[in-house]
């Protein structure tokens, strides 16, 4: 059995404009110590998919559907307490933006004991102990010190290091973490990625990355799901989706990351803008944006089918098989040319 | 702190001199003989000059003015009414009590409305109490306190005879016939006069703490302290109060300091004696040292409160230093 098993999982926001459907059908599974890369665009539902996973959207305003189990749990509809249980004990989750994520009005020690004494028996000292423990962990300097400043004394990398500090203190079997990295200057996104790969060697938990930059899912996941429209449109083994994706969603992702070891005179965009899901399009949600669209892609929502030879790769696309891989050929192949051309 | 401290001692004289000297001005502005006024219809002029040389109003204005700061320095006398001849002092000590005792009680009550009403509501938008808090809301702001004041006393005190009309009570005891003291005479006349400042500023507060706690519960830290498995009851008090209160705050310093230079309409409906009427009454009258002495004690008041706003501030939101 998977630690977190998400079948069929939708969610719908009720707006004044009417119903949004942010996430429409996204089933997974996570093992424990995997790595998940999720990626997509903003408002592909890839942060709402784990906000509803772990109960932190607006029940009031918002439909959720289909089946969340946490080692077999239920999640969707345990009661709140249950759910209190689980957040931050067996699911920790870092935010996009570490200078808002955390409180301004409360020292780093009285946020990082919070989170221990919310979920152990512990006495004030203990749990004391413990902060300045997960900030050596996550290499904050001086962190006995440190413990007693206020956020704002500290800089961007340094909070996103609380925030880590912060997930991983009571040692959850699984961290989820949205777009840690987003907010944060280059050289500080390579330390950040390099003490989660550390910290998850330590502790062994499975990690959920989310977020747009392929170059960040590449370094850290095991498996990728490309999300979509408020659906998983691609998943696959890291390996395998960086040598042969199967729909034009992930070649247009590709195609304009930067690569260090081609000489490209531009990169590849993908024209247009994400689609609404107030209004989601007919069909394949990518077609008004996609190349190759023809008139079954207008009509009909491509199922999500087994790539040819391989295992646990699927895809979205009603193109046949001869067909995309002679695209993909074609697009690698002038890539090479181009290399050539300019060596 | 400490040089926070001396530089709003400072900021604090240099307001003192700005709004006397601006109440001086206008005064000699305004084309009025106070001596005329003083010495009574039909009196001869040599009378009316007597009384203006008597007053120093036929001094130049600067010489009056600096009459005024020296008396102040030298005797701690903020001098005597043109009208009758009482040092401004006892007038003053007289009617701070009851200007006072109408604010804070309204504060009290006013807060203690608000408060609950609008982090309630916050909490479940759109809800009947939100729906209901919010019409409560439109009709207080609407209403002036001088049709409040009035239909409270025609409701309350005329038809159902319940409170007194007006008149105001000393707190504390006196032992004088005839005059009535006590706490809980002084509460039984104030209740209108509460509950009419209370109407309007309360509704005007929930509206304002709705807001602040609403905008509080989607930062970024209260999904912070969710995600950490907090419950609702403590992310709302550990998280989200300190920090939607900070303008509540601002603005509570803001109205405390400008209710305490007097409540105009209230006093005047109810027949309180307090600042307000009285600097009415002394504009009236050109009666120019009383009108001095009671804008001095609202800008003492404003410059008092503008100051713990800024000491509480700094405690609520650790990245405000005092310097």
């Amino acid at each position: 059995m998977a630690l977190l098993e998400v079948e069929n999982l939708h969610t719908r926001f009720l707006t004044d404009d009417g119903v949004v459907k942010a996430v429409s059908g996204v089933s997974f599974k996570l093992d424990r110590g995997q790595t998940l890369g999720v990626v997509g665009e903003s408002g592909s539902g890839k942060s709402v998919t784990f906000l509803t996973v772990m109960g932190l959207v607006d029940r009031r305003s918002t439909e959720v559907e289909g089946s969340v189990r946490y080692d077999g749990e239920e999640l969707l509809n345990a009661s709140s307490a249950r759910l209190q249980n689980i957040r931050g004990r067996r699911i920790g989750m870092i935010f996009q933006d570490p200078m808002t994520s955390l409180n301004p009005v409360k020292k780093i020690g009285w946020q990082l004991e919070e989170a221990v004494l919310l979920h152990n028996d512990v006495n004030h000292a203990e749990a004391r102990r413990r902060a300045i423990q997960s900030l050596e962990e996550v290499e904050i300097p001086r962190a006995d010190a440190r413990v007693d400043d206020y956020p704002h004394q500290f800089s961007g990398g340094m909070r996103q290091r609380v925030m880590i500090a912060m997930a991983l203190i009571n040692q959850p079997e699984i961290i989820i973490a949205d777009e840690p990295t987003t907010a944060l200057d280059v050289t500080t996104q390579a330390q950040i990625l390099r003490l989660m790969k550390k910290l998850q060697d330590e502790h062994g938990a499975a990690i959920v990355m989310i977020t747009h930059d392929l170059g960040v899912v590449a370094e850290l996941a095991d498996d990728v799901k490309v999300m979509y429209g408020g659906r998983i449109v691609e998943e696959a083994l890291v390996d395998d989706l960086f040598v042969q994706p199967e729909m034009p969603y992930t070649w247009g992702l590709l195609g304009s990351m930067p690569r260090l070891d081609q000489v490209s005179a531009r990169l590849e965009q993908i024209p247009g803008q994400p689609p609404s899901l107030l209004r989601p399009p007919t069909g394949c949600a990518f077609h008004p944006r996609c190349g190759y669209t023809f008139d079954k892609c207008r009509e009909e929502l491509p199922e999500l089918a087994a790539a040819p030879d391989t295992v646990d790769h699927r895809y979205r696309c009603h193109l046949d098989d001869a067909e995309r891989h002679r695209i993909w050929a074609a697009k690698t192949a002038a890539v090479s040319a181009g290399e050539g051309s300019a060596a | 702190m400490t040089y926070f401290i001396i530089r709003r001692t400072f900021w604090a004289f240099f307001l003192f001199v700005v709004a006397t000297m601006i109440t001086y001005v206008i005064f000699f502005v305004v084309p009025a003989n106070p001596a005329a006024l003083a010495a009574g219809k039909a009196t001869k002029p040599e009378i009316v000059a007597h009384i203006k040389h008597a007053l120093h109003l036929d001094l130049p204005i600067y010489q009056q003015y600096w009459l005024f700061v020296w008396n102040l320095v030298r005797h701690g006398s903020f001098g005597y009414s043109f009208v009758n001849g009482l040092p401004v002092r006892t007038t003053l000590g007289q009617e701070i009590p009851v200007t006072a005792s109408i604010v804070f009680g309204g504060v009290i009550l006013y807060l203690v409305i608000s408060i609950p009403i609008g982090i309630i509501s916050a909490l479940r938008p759109r809800s009947a109490l939100d729906r209901s808090g919010m019409v409560f809301v439109l009709v207080g702001i609407s209403a002036p306190s001088v049709w409040v004041g009035l239909i409270l006393i025609y409701l309350i005190s005329f038809k159902l005879g319940w409170t007194p009309i007006g008149d105001y009570c000393n707190l504390l005891p006196t032992h004088q016939t005839g005059v009535c003291s006590g706490p809980g005479e002084w509460a039984y006349h104030l209740i209108l006069p509460w509950i009419t400042l209370a109407v309007g500023s309360a509704a005007l507060y929930t509206r304002l703490i709705r807001a602040n706690v609403m905008e509080t519960m989607s930062e970024d830290y209260v999904r912070t302290a969710w995600a950490k498995g907090a419950s609702s009851s403590r992310v709302l008090v550990q998280h989200v109060l300190r920090n939607s209160m900070l303008q509540v705050v601002t603005i509570l310093g803001m109205d405390l300091g400008l209710l305490l230079g007097g409540v105009v309409f209230i006093e005047i409906v109810f027949g309180m004696p307090g600042l307000g009427q009285q600097l009415v009454l002394a504009a009236e009258r050109f009666d120019l040292p009383v009108v001095v002495g009671i804008v001095m004690f609202a800008t003492f008041a404003v410059i008092i409160f503008n100051f713990i706003v800024d000491v509480l501030y700094a405690w609520l939101d650790p990245r405000i230093r005092l310097t």
